[in-house]
């Protein structure tokens, strides 16, 4: 049998060439797609696991289009109000929106309709929690380092509107939940100065909850929104194109090249196979855990609400600042209400958005660099870096953690009071003793690899020696296992030095400070000198 | 922490780590006699390299996968009509979805698993390395480009014509000033929303119904330690029943009179110990509904704010400044709870021109 398919497919693969080959030739002739697949098709991208963060992204972003078409086509935004009447007998007969309505309809009366549902909101927690991982991973090996800062800069801006989407998503089916999400958001806007009364009131199309907003939510959440997000994931993707992939440090890895697999054919099966690999791991979630089950909240009524409610969990860290103000932060001034305890969370977390987003802008000016980094750090090697994204995980956890306060304190037991100013405390001590004790942990890794590198690994074997001593004997490294421990990226503190005019500027003096705070602590390279020494040990 | 050797071996990093082009490096340091890079370790062959016969049976593996996603999507359509959704019958949906969810989910990992496997085990594994270039364009590039522009400048005149090109600047900042208009009327036009604000439903002489169903409270039906939902009469029955409901909700409560702390001037607020409060958070907005007995503590569930009925709801603890507005009360001829006048302030979260109407 198999002798005969070796004899027999000249002609019949040339038939089949001859297809392919007009089919080709007819589309290239009108696109010159071949220009496009000579330049792509073998293209080259590094392999390895925490690269993969991004990719779950955005395939869980298809998914989350997929699945939220399909849901446009049952769904009704209206606020109009009508009778359930739907399957679900604990709410018949009861009134609600017509958005609440047909959100149960999907769930009781529409084959599959549950599932997609859930595919849509499983999907688009996953969404967001890669995002943020894979932010960190960028973050932690030093990837938003030139020439990708602006990529980082979009990469963040579709985070805050993958937020935007989650919480518009959220209120759509106008259930009691989250119709308190909106009515918090309502407190908040009104807490704003000055203009606060009357963006709520326009949100809102009148008082709240009024009969506007879902409707208005609808059109962000599934025409403008998604729009800038397709666009800037484009835009994020030709960046990733334009620079190549960055790749871990590695034997024959250099920053002038990139080592791993063509597109076609392996990358495609891989990545194109992983998309599946997500869409199933959703649907199987889908299938088996119920989320955000509207049919037990019931309508939204400004009245009820239960106790240990919570926002979805990437909303956490605001709801968690608001928690943490103490209490009487509000003053009325001049006949208007300053309202603190809002505006102050408001400040601090736009604060530290800012931050993060110019972060890669920041670390540029204080080492000067102006030369193109395509080799990853490993984080022990940027040791600043690293405790500053220890101590900022630090602050958003203790934010995150505020959020859930009752049930810390229902669960431990504890007091709220106590629970909150805990909280309090870790949020603003937190990140200082996160940041020395990352920062500690690096160097002390640093060591280590220098140690290895010299002297190989302890092997434990124990050997006597002719002249009577007992030595552990060290196992060493081969080479491509030790230049990973040796190649990285280092810097010295700024020396300051007078400019033409023999001055020294403030703003070179502040550089020069924050630099020493940067780069104070440095462990040395092993240089190939030693390299030398030891092996002759 | 540098060891002794290094000061002597270090120098600046110099440009030709990046593309030989002439880039600072800041204050980044080299070893001058770093160690080499060994270069790409040997390849080493995977199994199906070397044994046929792992490689027939990782093939037939993948194709088995293929097969079962196959598998997977018919039993997702058989699903669908095996498993309908019987009216009022949870357990129809739960199977329903979790069928057709599971079939879907086969189909898709069989895919996904199976391309992967193939990509890894079967498909050539030689790696490949691409050179970089410079993001930067060439010198030539941006010559070029920078001609271009001027080119383009001198032709159409941009910045020789000045009052032409101001005169467009200014016109591209006047055509979007109409739309922040068009949304004005995003709300109705003839309110002003501080205004809507600052009333409720609440007048002299309407009762105070349970809420939902909307009926009366009879002063002998608040017992000592309970607590009521309640709506102004007639809620149930206006046009904007959310939006009144969301100002007008209230919680009554009834306390030993001599347990009250009552200031001067809402001596006639509370009918014999029976008092009510908003039951709108004055943090941002939530409903106050957990009534703790024993302490006569109401607790906001949204950020925890705790207000002491015993001392006219004032904060004792969380992010709410103001104590939640208390509703004068009295009884009418019938016994029933009424309100004696609506809130003396605005109830809910603070906003800016809340300042206004208080004392
Ligand atoms: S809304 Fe009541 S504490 Fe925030």
């Amino acid at each position: 049998m198999s002798s005969d398919t070796r004899t027999a497919p000249a002609p019949q693969r040339a038939a089949k060439t001859s297809v392919t080959g007009a089919v080709s030739n007819y589309i290239d002739e009108r696109t010159s797609i071949s220009a496009v697949v000579k330049e792509f098709g073998r293209k080259i991208f590094p392999d390895h696991w925490s690269f993969m963060l991004g990719e779950v992204a955005l395939y869980s972003f298809v998914v989350i289009l997929i699945s939220g078409s399909f849901l446009t086509f049952f769904f009704q935004a209206s606020m109009a109000e009508v009778e359930y009447d739907g399957s679900w007998v604990p709410l018949k007969g009861l009134e609600m929106s017509a958005a609440m309505d047909s959100a149960l309809n999907i769930s009781f009366d529409i084959r599959g309709g549950l599932l997609m549902r859930q595919v849509h909101h499983w999907a688009a927690l996953l969404f967001i929690a890669s995002i943020g991982l894979h932010m960190l991973r960028i973050y932690f090996t030093g990837a938003f380092r030139k020439p990708r800062e602006l990529n980082w800069v979009i990469g963040f801006i579709l985070f805050i509107l993958a937020m935007g989407e989650g919480f518009t998503g959220y209120s759509l089916p106008d259930d009691l939940l989250s119709g308190n999400g909106l009515r918090i958001i309502d407190g908040l806007i009104k807490g704003i100065p000055v203009v606060g009364t009357w963006i709520s009131y326009l949100l809102f199309g009148g008082e709240f909850p009024g009969d506007q907003v879902i409707g208005r939510f609808y059109t962000l959440h599934i025409l403008l929104l998604p729009a800038i997000i397709v666009a800037l994931i484009a835009l994020h993707l030709v960046f990733v194109v334009v620079h190549k992939h960055t790749q871990y440090p590695g034997p024959g890895k250099t920053n002038d090249n990139v080592v791993g697999y063509p597109i076609l054919p392996v990358y495609a099966a891989k990545a194109g196979g992983f998309f599946f690999i997500v869409f199933g791991v959703i649907a199987l979630m889908a299938a088996f855990f119920t989320i955000n089950p509207i049919w037990n909240y019931g309508p939204y009524d400004p009245s009820p609400v239960s106790a240990g409610t919570q926002p979805d969990w990437y909303i956490g860290f605001a709801d968690g600042a608001l928690r943490l103000i103490p209490p009487g932060w509000e003053f009325v001034l001049w006949d208007r209400t300053w309202s603190f305890n809002i505006i102050v969370p408001l400040v601090v977390l736009g604060g530290f958005i800012v931050v993060v987003l110019l972060y890669p802008f920041f670390e540029a000016w204080v080492t000067g660099d102006k030369r193109e980094h395509h080799l990853l750090d490993r984080p022990r090697n940027a040791p600043t870096r690293t405790a500053i994204g220890a101590a900022g995980v630090t602050f958003y956890a203790s934010l995150w953690a505020a959020a859930s306060s009752d049930i810390i304190a229902t669960h431990f037991k504890m007091a709220m009071e106590h629970v909150i100013h805990i909280l309090q405390f870790t949020t603003i001590v937190g990140p200082f003793i996160a940041f020395f004790i990352a920062k500690r942990i690096c160097i002390a890794l640093q060591k280590k690899d220098r140690e290895i590198a010299l002297h190989g690994y302890e092997s434990g074997r124990i050997v006597r020696l002719p002249g009577g001593e007992y030595i552990e004997v060290h196992q060493q490294l081969d080479e491509y296992e030790r230049w990973k421990l040796l190649n990285f990226n280092e810097y010295q503190p700024l020396m300051i030095r007078p400019n033409a005019a023999g001055k020294i500027s403030s703003a070179q003096r502040v550089r020069a400070s924050v630099s020493r705070w940067f780069f104070e602590d440095r462990i040395e390279p092993v240089t190939s000198k030693e390299l030398e020494r030891s092996s002759h040990h | 922490m540098a060891n002794e050797e290094g000061g002597t071996g270090l120098v600046p990093a110099d440009a030709s780590v990046s593309h030989g082009r002439d880039v600072s490096a800041g204050t980044a340091v080299v070893q001058r006699d770093l160690a080499q890079n060994p270069g790409l370790p040997p390849h080493r062959p995977r199994t199906t390299d070397l044994d046929p016969k792992a490689d027939k049976r990782s093939e037939r593996g993948v194709s088995l996968l293929f097969y079962l996603s196959i598998v997977g999507s018919i039993g997702a359509i058989v699903s669908y009509f095996a498993l309908p959704i019987v009216p009022d019958d949870p357990a129809s949906v739960r199977l329903n979805t979790l069928f057709i969810g599971l079939s879907i989910a086969l189909a898709l990992l069989s895919i996904g698993i199976g391309a992967v496997h193939w990509g890894k085990a079967l498909m050539a594994d030689h790696e490949g390395i691409d050179i970089r270039h410079p993001t930067r364009g060439t010198d030539a590039t941006r010559e070029r480009a920078v001609e271009i522009f001027r080119e383009a400048d001198q032709e159409s005149g941009f910045n020789r014509r000045k009052l032409l090109r101001n005169s467009l600047f200014g016109a591209f900042i006047a055509f979007p000033l109409p739309a922040i208009f068009l949304f004005r009327d995003l709300a109705p036009a003839d309110n002003d929303p501080a205004e809507l604000l600052r009333h409720t439903m609440w007048e002299e002489g309407v009762r105070l119904t349970r809420d939902p169903e909307g009926t009366p409270i009879k002063a002998s039906d608040v017992t000592l330690g309970s607590a009521f939902h309640v709506i102004p009469e007639g809620l149930n029955e206006t046009e904007h029943k959310l939006e009144e409901k969301a100002k007008a909700a209230v919680l009554l409560m009834r306390l030993k009179p001599e347990d009250l702390n009552v200031s001067p001037g809402r001596e006639d607020w509370n009918y014999q110990g029976i008092v009510a409060y908003s039951k709108i958070c004055t943090h941002v907005g939530c409903p106050v509904a957990l009534y703790e007995q024993q302490t006569h503590h109401l607790l906001c569930p949204c950020h925890q704010s705790q207000f002491d009925i015993k001392n006219e709801a004032e904060v004792i603890f969380g992010p709410a400044k103001r104590p939640l507005p208390q509703l004068p009360i009295t009884i009418d001829a019938d016994g029933y709870l009424v309100a004696r006048r609506d809130f003396t302030e605005p109830v809910g979260p603070s906003f800016w021109e809340r300042g206004e109407y208080e004392q």
